[in-house]
């Protein structure tokens, strides 16, 4: 009897995991399934990557990483890496950061949250910076501003068009104020890029907050946004938090940002190199200077 | 200088008796004239501006306004501005430009207004274009923290040519006790954060963040409000007269390389 009981509250817990029982006991490999964080829909892993990663179910365009992203967006073999051996130190000497980057580069093979260089798309040279959420949430330190701001500098040496996939969780809170700061160098180097007269796009994507959101990000000439990603600028608890009230669903997402005039259009994943590559045309963009 | 931690300091700014810039304003500028409105929203009480007079000199003054009791305090929403506080902020340094005033900052904000109306109007966005603007303005700006640096609500007035600290002024990129609530899931940690935060005067200066450590009167600025003032007037005087000299486009390379040269990393290099 006491047996039963705990198979009640095992079962009740483990909601989403295999129930560990002997007579049920399959296996099911990890990433078989895809649960929609959106919408709560279920569906094979393997039609979830066939669709780009879009909840076929909502049209979420969920989180992919930067290798990914560069994959489906540029010309194959085109891409040509900047400050590949970039890591961040430990500017206010928090406690386990440099043990937590340790583990994370060993776990996603990245060296922080960023990754950028330059490529073609269809033809087309450009800078891209491409943010990856699994790395700390994409929180922007010393390493993403610095790699943010030279890939804007040499840019703007070259005469080429940057175009930024933005995805963080805002500041990295373990750099303190260093962290706060490059926001503000981020904007300077985009101010730079900018007076050029040199084409910038920001395509926003899961999820764009906090100092992201208020520094590079919304400074885009065009400010494209994927479907139903998360976009805003404080954390929906914070606001609910401040407010005592529960927030609606679309709250801070892409449409909401695209209805209160922060983003010039939303477009789907399978469409974004196409579109990129027309807007870069129609820009007169041809390569660069050099 | 005494060396107090950045909990004692912290309870130092947050004394009711802390002046802010409305007790400031009239003991550091011979004139002043506030002006109101972004011209595309409406205006917004946590952020005041206006032309002043300083020993003569027109210059524009733009503060964050931290309420004295809380009638002042309801109508700044605690100096916590919306994106039109920002807005207004971007447009008077802009009309500063024009005229060839210098424009002076007063930061003292736990951060930018978290709440629907400010998303929906763009805070991300609003602070975003400040500091782009900020960074290529081509006048002298000069920021003092007062009391409370919060966040990208306080770096929003935040890009200039130098930036000063009162003494027991804090600076960080989130309030201590948000940085506790976000790191260990416990905002009463707050004595904690802030022993690891770095986010005092001194600290700022090792960073390379701030430039200059404007003295309080022991025990803090409410121990003798006067004295404070005459120190950031005397500063302000300092520092302007300086600033004037350079040529402006060397005045925005140092800016921009003030801020580009913050940054804490390695680089391994493939021989």
């Amino acid at each position: 009897m006491l047996e039963d009981l705990f198979k009640i509250v095992k079962t009740r817990f483990n909601d989403g995991e295999t129930k560990n029982d002997a007579n049920t006991k399959v296996d099911i490999p990890d990433n078989f399934m895809f649960k929609c964080p959106r919408c709560q829909n279920v569906c094979f892993q393997e039609e979830f990557e066939k669709t780009n990663k879009v909840c076929p179910a909502c049209g979420y365009h969920s989180r992919i990483s930067a290798g990914e992203r560069l994959e489906m967006t540029v010309d194959k073999g085109s891409f040509v890496e900047y400050d590949a051996n970039m890591t961040s130190k430990n500017p206010i000497d928090f406690p386990d950061y440099d043990q937590k980057q340790k583990e994370l580069r060993e776990k996603t093979g990245l060296k922080d949250a960023i990754i950028t260089g330059e490529a073609t798309i269809r033809g087309i040279k450009c800078v891209v910076a491409v943010m990856d959420s699994r790395y700390m949430m994409a929180s922007m330190g010393s390493v993403v501003g610095e790699k943010l701001a030279r890939a804007f500098e040499k840019a703007a040496d070259k005469g080429l068009p940057v175009i930024v996939f933005s995805a963080s969780g805002g500041a990295r809170m373990q750099e303190g104020i260093v962290s706060l700061m490059q926001m503000a160098k981020t904007s300077g180097a985009v101010a730079r890029h900018s007076e050029k007269g040199l084409l910038y796009i920001t395509v926003l994507t899961d999820p764009t907050t906090g100092g992201v959101t208020a520094s590079f990000a919304s400074l885009g000439d065009i400010i494209i946004a994927e479907p139903k990603v998360l976009i805003g600028f404080a954390g929906r608890r914070v606001i609910e938090g401040t407010i005592k009230q529960r927030l609606p669903d679309d709250f801070q997402s892409a449409e909401f940002m695209l209805k209160n005039g922060f983003v010039d259009m939303i477009v789907e994943r399978k469409a974004m190199r196409r579109t990129l590559a027309h807007l870069l045309k129609l820009h007169g963009c041809d390569g660069g200077t050099l | 200088m005494n060396k107090l931690t950045a909990w004692e300091r912290l309870e130092i700014i947050r004394n009711k008796l802390r002046p802010t810039v409305r007790d400031y304003i009239p003991m550091i500028f011979d004139e002043f004239f506030e002006m109101h409105g972004d011209r595309l929203y409406g205006d917004d009480g946590a952020i005041m501006g206006g032309i002043a007079s300083l020993c003569g000199r027109p210059v524009t003054v733009i503060a964050q306004v931290k309420g004295r009791n809380i009638d002042e305090n309801k109508a700044s929403n605690f100096a916590m501005p919306h994106p039109e506080g920002y807005r207004k902020a971007l447009r008077l340094a802009k009309q500063a430009e024009k005229f060839k005033r210098p424009v002076i900052c007063f930061i003292d904000t736990p951060g930018a207004y978290c709440g629907v109306e400010a998303e929906q109007r763009g805070q991300g966005e609003a602070i975003a274009r400040n500091l782009k603007e900020f960074m290529m303005l081509k006048t002298p700006v000069v920021s003092i923290v007062l009391g409370e640096g919060g966040s990208g609500g306080a770096l929003a007035l935040g890009v200039c040519d130098e930036l000063a600290m009162l003494e027991n002024a804090l600076y960080s990129v989130i309030s201590p006790r948000g940085f506790a609530s976000i790191l260990w899931k416990d905002a009463s940690k707050e004595k904690e954060a802030c022993q690891i935060m770095k986010i005092t005067a001194e600290d700022l200066l090792a960073l390379g963040v701030a430039e200059k450590i404007i003295d309080e009167p022991l025990g803090g600025a409410h121990n003798d409000p006067k004295q404070t003032a005459e120190n950031i007037h005397e500063y302000l005087l300092k520092v302007l007269e300086q600033k004037s000299k350079i040529p402006i486009d060397v005045l925005l390379e140092e800016r921009y390389t003030k801020f580009r040269k913050i940054g804490d990393f390695l680089e391994e290099i493939d021989y």
